[in-house]
């Protein structure tokens, strides 16, 4: 049985690296994906090259942002199964010390990649409790690094607000755990991207992990975390293991 | 009685008045409602998230300003989102009293509204000049987007400020299908959520398309609640079943659960799961079939609202009630108090 039929996925910053390879392979197993990202002209690209996702332009790092997402993710979707909070801001342009970091720079490192998971995590919790309700499970996966773990020189911004995100994580998954809902926060190593780039401009691509082979470890993980669930012949649900209520 | 006017889900002082199965009347702090629940119960909310439903803009033909407020749709269906019906007011906005607002042009179908980025065309009236079926050009995508990112939510004058969608959606809000915030669950917080779970009292959700409180009309008015479609999960329903048969009690949050809980009655202590569309009015001729307790809010006699407690409690208990709220200063609408009532065995009502 394939499980990522009717899965209900949502991925910030999908339309470059690891976040365009979410989608696509998402996509390609089956699920029904919307993604989130800024630039409208990027967002209708990948949403005709992956036909049957969802496109939505809007930014993370943006409080009045949050809603008109989350609106649009569980409306065109109907509900959600997965989340994954991947949209990611350097900070400065390119990587400085901390004492030559601009205030507003942390700022956005900390909007984008701490306080508008939380905020688009909070908007959208109550539909990801419903499908844990329902046997389907629920995942919030927050995409992590090395650097919120090693206080790498240069990298404070994002690093810093790496390291409270994993921790944001940690805790949430501790308190939502018993409604069924899991958070998890992932390292998915040095990659290929336009981040990476950013950061660590003359890096050879050949010693990075291709963002494809990461996705595929992220979602292994995020599969690994939601209920085997088998799907009767009229469509509804009943969690391996347990007798259906008749 | 008066209008609460703060946005605020969870105020501190709220007051929650109680109403046992006897008629007898007393108050506890809301924020203590968890207290009156035993070990056992099956409490079900309604998990709609609030539409930025209020959409302004111009009618084409006239150049008149609208205000369109969504107010009914066919069915739950994702991809069902171009036909709305909808309540039309003319210029103006939430800050007026609806019963004093500038009426509309006149429509008539085929008529063309520009609503911000959306435009729809007005394809019938529906037995008012003011309720109209609207149909949205576009794509499901930029219907979405369109309602998203131009739509505000549907608003009364007697909240000042303007109201942002984190300020109507419940902790638990999941589809965004309700037109008005089924805001009898603003009293659910995850922290309620953990004790209940911790306390053994069971909670389940079910999802209805809340329709509009209010038109400004009296004539529409008298037409409210409008058909509401609504969605009872599998889990939901096998919830319900076994509690009835285990003979525990099943406790409404809010006026639209019980609505969808008794539409999808079967008559043999049990209810359908899926979807449906609830048609039907709740009041004192009605014999509830699934519901024990309903904790709502404060309404106004007269409304629907209030005639649904009528299915609870007798005119005598609900009128002595009204008399308590009223000298004790407990705040109506969706930001106020709230009340709890259990289900009077049928002889006692009068």
């Amino acid at each position: 049985m394939n499980r990522f039929i009717d899965l209900r996925v949502a991925v910030t910053g999908g339309t470059s690296g690891l976040g365009l390879a979410l989608v696509q392979q998402l996509s390609a197993r089956g699920a029904r994906v919307a993604f989130v990202a800024r630039g409208r002209e990027r967002v209708e690209r990948v949403a005709r090259e992956c036909p049957g996702t969802h496109g939505i332009v809007g930014d993370v790092s943006l409080k009045t942002d949050i809603y008109p997402i989350a609106v649009q993710i569980l409306g065109e979707l109907g509900g959600l199964d997965v989340l994954i909070n991947n949209a990611s801001d350097l900070g400065p342009a390119t990587l400085r010390l901390l004492g030559d970091t601009d205030c507003e720079d942390l700022e956005r490192a900390l909007a984008t990649n701490l306080v508008g998971p939380f905020r688009l995590t909070k908007a959208v919790l109550g539909a990801l409790s419903a499908s844990a309700r329902a046997g389907r499970g629920a995942v919030v996966l927050n995409i992590s690094s090395d650097a919120a773990l090693n206080p790498y020189p240069t990298w404070g911004a994002y690093g810093a607000s790496k390291a409270a995100l994993r921790h944001l994580s940690a805790i949430w998954d501790s308190e939502i755990a018993e409604q069924g809902v899991r958070v998890l926060s992932l390292d998915p190593g040095d990659m290929d991207t336009p981040l990476h780039a950013q950061a660590v401009p003359g890096a050879d691509p050949s010693t990075l992990k291709r963002p494809q082979v990461a996705a595929l470890e992220m979602i292994d993980a995020i599969m690994a975390a939601l209920p085997v669930v088998e799907r009767d012949l009229d469509g509804a649900l009943a969690i391996a293991g347990h007798q259906r209520v008749q | 009685m008066i209008a609460a006017a703060d946005p605020v889900q969870r105020p501190q002082d709220a007051k929650l008045l109680v109403v046992d199965a006897l008629g007898h009347i007393s108050h506890t702090r809301r924020r203590d409602f968890v207290d009156l629940l035993r070990r056992g119960d099956l409490v079900i909310a309604n998990d709609a998230a609030t539409l930025p439903a209020s959409l302004t803009g111009r009618h084409l033909s006239t150049g008149s300003e609208v205000e369109a407020r969504l107010a009914g749709r066919r069915s739950l269906s994702v991809d069902d989102v171009g036909s709305y019906s909808a309540v039309m007011f003319g210029a103006g906005d939430f800050r007026t009293p609806t019963e004093n607002r500038a009426a509309p042009p006149l429509f008539v179908p085929g008529d063309d509204l520009a609503l911000g980025p959306l435009r729809a065309t007005v394809t019938k009236t529906l037995g008012h000049p003011r309720l109209v079926s609207l149909q949205f050009d576009g794509s499901v995508a930029e219907i979405w987007a369109g309602i998203a990112r131009h739509g505000r939510p549907i608003q009364y004058a007697h909240i000042t400020s303007p109201l942002s969608l984190w300020d109507v959606w419940t902790v638990i809000a999941g589809p965004p299908v309700a037109f008005e915030p089924p805001s009898a669950g603003f009293v659910l917080d995850w922290q309620a959520l953990s004790t209940m779970s911790a306390r053994g009292i069971d909670f389940a959700t079910i999802t209805l398309a809340a329709g509009i409180s209010s038109t400004g009309d009296t004539e529409l008015d008298a037409r409210l609640p409008f058909d509401e479609p609504y969605e009872i999960p599998s889990a939901t329903a096998h919830a319900i079943d076994r509690a009835l048969s285990d003979g525990r009690r099943i406790v409404a949050i809010g006026t639209t659960v019980v609505r969808a809980l008794e539409h999808a009655a079967t008559g043999r202590r049990s209810v359908r799961a899926g979807q449906g569309v609830a048609t039907q009015r709740i009041n004192e001729t009605s014999r509830l079939q699934i519901v024990d307790a309903i904790l709502s809010g404060v309404h106004e006699p007269a409304t629907s609202h209030h005639q649904l407690l009528r299915a609870f409690a007798g005119g005598t208990t609900l009128r002595e009630a009204d008399a308590v709220m009223s000298a004790r200063g407990y705040r109506t609408h969706e930001f106020g108090d709230s009340v709890w009532f259990e289900r009077e065995p049928a002889s006692t009502q009068g």
